[in-house]
């Protein structure tokens, strides 16, 4: 037996590769991506491995991989399942031939994400069975037996991955690597496949007959398992991840309960009933969603059991859980089963001194990089649109634009131009001007810039273009001229995009190119209609890691007035000494040369070797 | 039914495997693209190597882009990867002004190792935020903690490489992390590519030389 210490992301990933999948597809999203990331770099690939456009296609992707028999894989971040929300709301009543598997990385505490939603509440709303895994290991395990499950009761399963499973790492005990093990082979099924009224009509009782069947089947598995203490009167309940925390805290204060972890849903009903009879009290806890909970309360009344139920407050319903919070709630309603001194143990630690708190910290929220083309698009922007423009945003690196003044909204992936145009229509007479980076444009920014030439909008789209999906951490997309394996493909031409979809004015520009860029955006402001000016430039990172060097840039400093014209820029590689009052260039520079063409007094040059 | 008897301590199972009789928290901060993430794989494969149960938690995403990161690794924990306030034994600071920011992790008398070498934040660079005093953030520091202060970054540098300094700063810190020696070595014999191999040792040797226990 091999044991390895994995990050989260790339235990599931061996899971996958010791699950006999067949295809795994995807779209980027913190804190999923390296999932797929681990798979396309893996030599001697057993299986086919795409990042897909956006999340409902991937899902798509899949089913039709699934519907051709083998077994399908498919990642996204939680906020990526709204997107691929149609599609799985179907394919629960259409089932499927070969295993399905959705897996959506929940972010709870919102560390990279604009919410925080529960993952779990789609599967029931779907009818589909959902896995949350509470360890490293179990997430790598339950890849196998969510497979067999899925191709078992033929149905799609939800995987529920969370920041803390993906983002962790542990020591991890490896199984056999197993090849794709079906042989795709579709046979037509109209009745199961195409999801007309109906067919369709008859799948939802189906469905919803299969649920007792899985819940058994996942009450005799280890997903689900009530430990039952015969001396106490006590019960924990806890899921995912949480049921980890909560198994801390129970015996860090030398609490005797009985204690069921659920990290398989539907939630098994006669093991929360042995529970209810067994326990005058009993303590759920659950990240966010009180989902257990509502469950837990639903069978007590059922069953008119009086236990007593205790969930969500004092269990926080916002934010992740720890160790910490799980101890506080036990002492707050379980004092009289704790060992004492283990509740002494658990008072507050002494506060820092005030040597320490009184140090005043410059904040450090991320940053764009040094020599980041969105920097430049967002100075001219500011610009010649002044800030009393509407700034719409979008999701990428550039909401860091947000230090900059020039992001004013942000919802999801590819709100941007609609919200823009939705602006444009409401009366709101200042000028608009929105911007989205490539990959999201692609992902769901197409059918919005349609939306705002067809309903002849007056508004700048900034297309932000580095060629790469750059947040998550540089995966290509359509734009990139590569597939996820390095396969080349022919990449989109954004400019052809944009003029298909109708719009007239389009102006690709050099970020790097200050001058160009101010004409390029003075022009569009002066459209009368929907103006495009596409941005291109490498992301600053990946033309380092390809080997891109320019000479960097130094201040003169006896030209230098001292302005911080190079200053309010905001890059980081532009110091200001407050002792000589000049500015200078520290190590940093990467020498994009945007700073010297701003400086108003030449006082900016490329140091030539 | 998955239904199983309570053990006789009336406690349950414990997740997870390995040995759990050492428990030592490490906190290592910085700034994102400082190694951080590296400096933690090697701790982390080094308690696995020595069959010692871990679990750690990273900073990815967003506050990757020159922000402050904060990874948690705890050896010998069965359970939960984050570190309770007041409680960890060791900080690994990549960056003075970070080991300032999570003192609250550390228990009282725990060890900070800091590397001196400021990494200035853009709140600072345009002047929005001023930098605190570096020995006034360690005097501080050391009112509560055994702090360990040294430029990291320059003993990198000398070994031929500033970005091997968070191998570096793990030289120093395997004076009192509860592992081998050796068992370090070995990993960042996994862990760094063979063209920095050298480098990346000869770093690990100059961090443990750059502070006596």
């Amino acid at each position: 037996m091999t044991k390895e210490y994995m990050l989260g992301n790339v235990a599931i990933a061996r899971g996958v590769m010791e699950s006999g999948a067949g295809m795994v597809s995807g779209y980027p999203g913190t804190p999923s991506s390296e999932i797929i990331d681990n798979l396309r770099a893996q030599k001697d690939l057993g299986f086919y491995v795409e990042w897909s456009v956006n999340e409902k296609v991937a899902v798509e992707v899949a089913i039709g991989a699934a519907f051709a028999g083998i077994r399908a894989f498919v990642t996204m971040k939680h906020v990526g399942l709204n997107v691929a929300a149609d599609p799985l709301m179907t394919v629960s009543y259409a089932g499927t031939k070969g295993g399905l598997i959705i897996l959506a990385a929940d972010d709870p505490s919102l560390h990279s994400s604009q919410n925080e939603q529960d993952t779990r509440r789609y599967a029931q709303f779907a009818q589909i069975p959902c896995f949350d895994p509470a360890t490293i290991q179990d997430a790598k395990d339950v890849v196998s037996f969510a497979f067999d499950f899925s191709e078992r009761f033929e149905t799609p399963v939800i995987i529920r991955s969370t920041t803390r499973i993906s983002h962790g790492k542990s020591s991890v005990e490896l199984g056999e690597l197993k090849p794709s093990t079906n042989v795709a082979d579709f046979q037509k099924d109209p009745s199961r496949m195409v999801m007309m009224p109906n067919f369709a009509r008859g799948r939802h009782g189906v469905i919803l007959g299969k649920q007792k069947e899985m819940m058994e089947a996942l009450e005799e598995s280890s997903w689900n398992v009530l430990e039952k203490c015969e001396g106490s009167r006590i019960g924990i309940i806890s899921s995912g991840i949480a049921s980890v925390y909560a198994k801390e805290a129970l015996h860090a204060l030398g609490i005797k309960a009985s204690f069921l972890k659920i990290t398989a849903y539907p939630m098994p009903d006669n093991l929360i009933i042995e529970m209810l009879n067994h326990c005058d009290k009993i303590l759920v806890i659950e990240e966010l969603e009180p989902i257990v909970e509502d469950h837990v309360r639903i069978l007590a009344q059922q069953n008119q059991s009086a236990t007593v139920i205790i969930g969500k407050n004092p269990v926080p319903r916002v934010f992740e859980l720890n160790f910490e919070i799980c101890r506080r709630v036990m002492i707050d309603v379980l004092k009289d089963h704790c060992v004492v001194s283990a509740v002494e143990k658990a008072a507050p630690p002494k506060p820092l001194p005030p040597e320490i708190t009184d140090i005043v910290l410059p904040p450090r929220p991320p940053a764009l990089c040094v020599g980041c083309s969105h920097r430049s698009a967002f100075q001219v922007i500011k610009e010649v649109f002044g800030k009393n423009a509407i700034f719409p945003s979008d999701i990428g690196c550039y909401t860091l634009g947000i230090h900059s003044g020039v992001v004013d909204t942000t919802i999801c992936m590819g709100a941007s131009i609609s919200m823009a145009s939705g602006i444009t229509h409401s009366g709101e007479k200042k000028a608009v001007c929105c911007t989205i980076g490539d990959s999201t444009f692609l992902h769901t920014g197409v059918n919005s810039l349609m939306n705002a030439v067809y309903n002849n909008s007056k508004m700048t789209v900034a297309i932000l273009d580095n060629r790469i999906t750059a947040m998550t951490g540089h995966q290509p997309n359509p734009n990139t001229g590569q597939t996820a394996v390095g396969v080349e493909s022919i990449p989109v031409s954004l400019a052809d995009v944009c003029a298909a979809l109708g719009a007239s004015f389009i102006r690709v520009v050099d970020a790097y190119d200050y001058e160009a860029l101010k004409t390029a955006f003075r022009d569009a402001k002066n459209f009368d209609g929907v103006s495009v000016v596409i941005v291109q430039q490498a992301c600053a990172i990946v033309a380092r890691k390809l080997g891109v060097k320019n000479n960097p840039y130094a201040v003169i400093t006896k030209n230098c007035k001292g302005c911080r014209k190079c200053i309010n820029f905001g890059c980081p590689a532009t110091e200001f000494n407050k002792e000589t009052a000049v500015s200078f260039i520290n190590s940093q520079c990467i020498g994009c040369g945007v700073c010297a063409q701003i400086c108003p007094f030449d006082a900016i040059a490329e140091v030539k070797k | 039914m998955s239904l199983i008897p309570m053990d006789k301590d009336g406690f349950g199972a414990v997740p997870n495997s390995g040995k759990t009789d050492v428990k030592y928290d490490v906190v290592i901060c910085g700034v994102g693209g400082q190694g951080a993430i590296l400096a933690s794989d090697i701790l982390g494969r080094a308690a696995v190597a020595e069959g010692r149960a871990i679990q750690a938690a990273e900073t990815h995403g967003m506050a990757q882009r020159g922000g402050s990161v904060e990874n948690h690794v705890r050896i010998g924990s069965a359970y939960g990867s984050l570190i309770p306030p007041g409680s960890a034994d060791l900080m690994i600071a990549l960056e003075p002004v970070e080991a300032v920011r999570y003192a609250r992790l550390m228990k009282e008398g725990g060890v900070i190792i800091v590397n001196t070498e400021p990494v200035y934040p853009f709140t600072v660079t345009t002047g929005k935020a001023e930098y605190p005093g570096l020995s006034q953030m360690l005097e501080a520091l050391s009112k509560v903690f055994d702090v360990q202060a040294f430029n990291a970054t320059d003993v990198a540098a000398q070994t031929g490489n500033r970005q091997a300094t968070n191998v570096v700063m793990i030289g120093a810190a395997s004076h009192y992390i509860p592992l081998q020696k050796q068992t370090f070595i070995d990993c960042i014999r996994v862990l760094v590519p063979p063209e920095f191999l050298d480098i990346n040792l000869a770093a690990f040797e100059a961090g443990l030389k750059s502070i006596r226990k």
